[in-house]
């Protein structure tokens, strides 16, 4: 049998995937009889959780689960109670506005750093500083300076997703190849041709790395944020649904956040590919 | 064989360059070179010799106007050299192709700097000219990655010739090509050269390719301190090939001339600089002949 390396890898994968249910459904149904020393009367109040039936829903059950929210996305009965599409595009809306306000600054912000050695040092103290600070800690200062939950939350994207792009434009425009600059000058290029002919095609890998590492970051933050500012998106449904002990949902919840990461990459990888060149 | 120029007629004056870095040692300054004369006359074909470390590179970037000298002037067709210009091309040692742009946009854009006016017809007809000329004919949609070293390189000089400048500077175009690759892009460019009488300024440290190329070649010391040790006319006849240029008569007194410089006197030019005969100004010019020897010291 000489199949190829991707069809065995499917194989692998399918393989450890039916293993895995099997054994969360194995886990789920070797689960505890009535833990010893219960009073019967209070477990019969208590109802079916002290009975020894756990929250914990089995592999069927959220999958059928997955399969009602994909069969009816965009429902809307309510502020509690919407369908899981009209909540993961209002987190998308909110990674895209904050998003694209980060690009916006950081990629003419990352020229002006990178182009010039005074300003790439002079501000490398700021950016090291506020990179590594989580975006969460700005949500405090942005509720009580901006006033509103919604904005605040696209505030807490768009810091979160400036700092690998502004340091990987000023990388990337920085470390244009001399002789490409040379070539530019020989040929008294103009300073705006020269930036969008030779500096951005040269830069632009290195900046859509850049794009790529910040979409992934604000993907992981806008969950945590809407978990505190509440009302509507994926991250204020998984809280919602915690509340409800609706283990089942936040499990279906999981896998549709990680789904649309997973989009979210794929398309930052396909632009990336656009203009990687090959020396 | 072309007269020394003079001021007036010479294409490019070199006067009186030298280059000079802060250094950590004693004095604190390293001088690269310094008092550099030479002249390149209209039509001229100049080769510049000399050991890695003499600043040929950065005596070309010099002329090309990417760096400045920190004395000395560069006056090319009357005008003194002051930064980059249309007229003086450069082709790159590392051929220097956008990798993002096909071997037509390479062109095309130094095209479009030259003619910014130019319709999109014009402009990739003159480009195709020049894609025949150094026969990449075919390759015009191919990334510099589809080529071959050579090839990339031929790209370098078409896109230099496309700009029609009136001098062209080589950095060491062919250093990083094998022999067969090399030798067939030199009889281009020889061909090139004879069929447009480009005047051209070229870096080489390959004794056969300068004696091929060059009407005149440009003996540089060692740095630091490097100072040109004399220039040396080509004595051979300007239709000379690689196949049956070793049959010359003259061809062993010039190449043995060259080595003997670069093996020994390109060290020992120490002791000749102090004799009264040397003038910076004035470098000696010899032709070396057959049955001439020592070589004929031509006065300038």
């Amino acid at each position: 049998m000489s199949l190829s390396l991707r069809a065995r890898a499917l194989i692998v994968s399918i393989t450890l995937f039916f293993v895995f249910v099997a054994a969360w459904q194995l886990s789920l149904s070797t689960g505890p009889g009535l833990p010893e020393g219960v009073d019967p009367e209070y477990a019969a109040l208590m109802g079916a959780t002290a009975k020894g039936a756990s929250a914990m829903p089995g592999p069927l059950t959220v999958g059928e689960q997955i399969w009602e929210h994909i069969a009816d996305p965009f429902y809307d009965a309510g502020p509690n109670d919407k369908g899981i599409g009209i909540q993961l595009g209002f987190s998308i809306l909110r990674v895209a506005v904050g998003f694209a306000f980060a690009v916006l600054i950081a990629l003419p912000l990352g020229f002006l750093i990178g182009m010039s050695p005074l300003f790439y040092r002079a501000l490398d103290p700021f950016i090291q500083i506020m990179k590594p600070v989580s975006p969460l800690a700005w949500m405090p200062l942005a509720l009580y300076t901006i006033k509103d939950s919604t904005i605040s939350s696209v505030f807490v994207i768009f810091i979160c997703s400036i700092w690998p792009m502004l340091t990987n434009t000023a990388f990337g425009v920085a470390s244009v190849r001399r002789e490409w600059l040379n070539v530019a000058k020989t040929l008294e290029v103009g300073q705006l041709r020269t930036a969008f002919r030779v500096i951005l095609p040269a830069a632009a890998p290195t900046i859509l790395t850049g794009m790529r590492i910040s979409v992934g970051i604000a993907w992981l933050v806008i969950v945590a944020a809407e978990m505190l500012v509440g009302g509507t998106g994926i991250g204020y449904f998984v809280w919602n649904e915690w509340n409800n002990l609706s283990i089942t949902n936040v499990i279906a919840a999981i896998f549709f956040i990680g789904l649309i990461g997973m989009v979210l990459d794929l398309l930052l990888a396909w632009l990336l590919k656009l203009v990687t060149y090959e020396e | 064989m072309t007269p020394n120029p003079t001021a007036e007629t010479a294409r490019i004056l070199v006067e009186g360059l030298a280059q000079r870095f802060p250094s950590p040692g004693e004095g604190g300054v390293l001088t690269v070179f310094s008092d550099i004369w030479f002249t390149v006359a209209p039509g001229e074909f100049v080769c510049l010799i000399g050991h890695s470390g003499c600043g040929k590179t950065t005596l070309l970037n010099i002329l090309a106007g990417l760096e400045r000298a920190d004395e000395g002037t560069v006056i090319v067709s009357g005008q003194e050299v002051t930064g980059t210009s249309l007229d003086r091309a450069v082709v790159f040692q590392s051929h220097a192709l956008m990798p993002w742009m096909t071997v037509m946009d390479n062109i095309a854009f130094a095209v479009t700097s030259k003619w910014p006016k130019w319709s999109k017809a014009d402009r990739q007809k003159h480009c195709q000219k020049f894609i025949d000329l150094v026969h990449l004919t075919g390759s015009e949609n191919k990334k510099p990655s589809q080529l071959s070293g050579g090839m990339k390189q031929r790209v370098g000089i078409a896109r230099a010739m496309a700009i029609e400048p009136q001098i062209m500077l080589l950095d060491e175009p062919f250093s990083a090509l094998d022999a067969l690759t090399r030798g067939s892009l030199q009889d281009e460019l020889l061909a090139i050269c004879a069929h447009t009488e480009q005047t051209v300024f070229m870096i080489t440290h390959d004794i056969d390719e300068a004696i091929l190329l060059a009407d005149k070649i440009v003996l540089m010391t060692n740095g630091p301190e490097a100072r040109v040790c004399e220039i040396v006319r080509n004595p051979l006849p300007r239709d000379r090939t690689r196949h049956d240029m070793h049959k010359h008569d003259d061809y062993y007194p010039i190449r043995n001339h060259l080595i003997e410089f670069l093996v020994n006197r390109s060290v020992s030019f120490k002791e000749e600089l102090s004799s009264p005969d040397y003038d910076p100004r004035h470098p000696p010019v010899v032709e070396p002949r057959a049955g001439a020897a020592p070589a004929v010291r031509v006065t300038a």
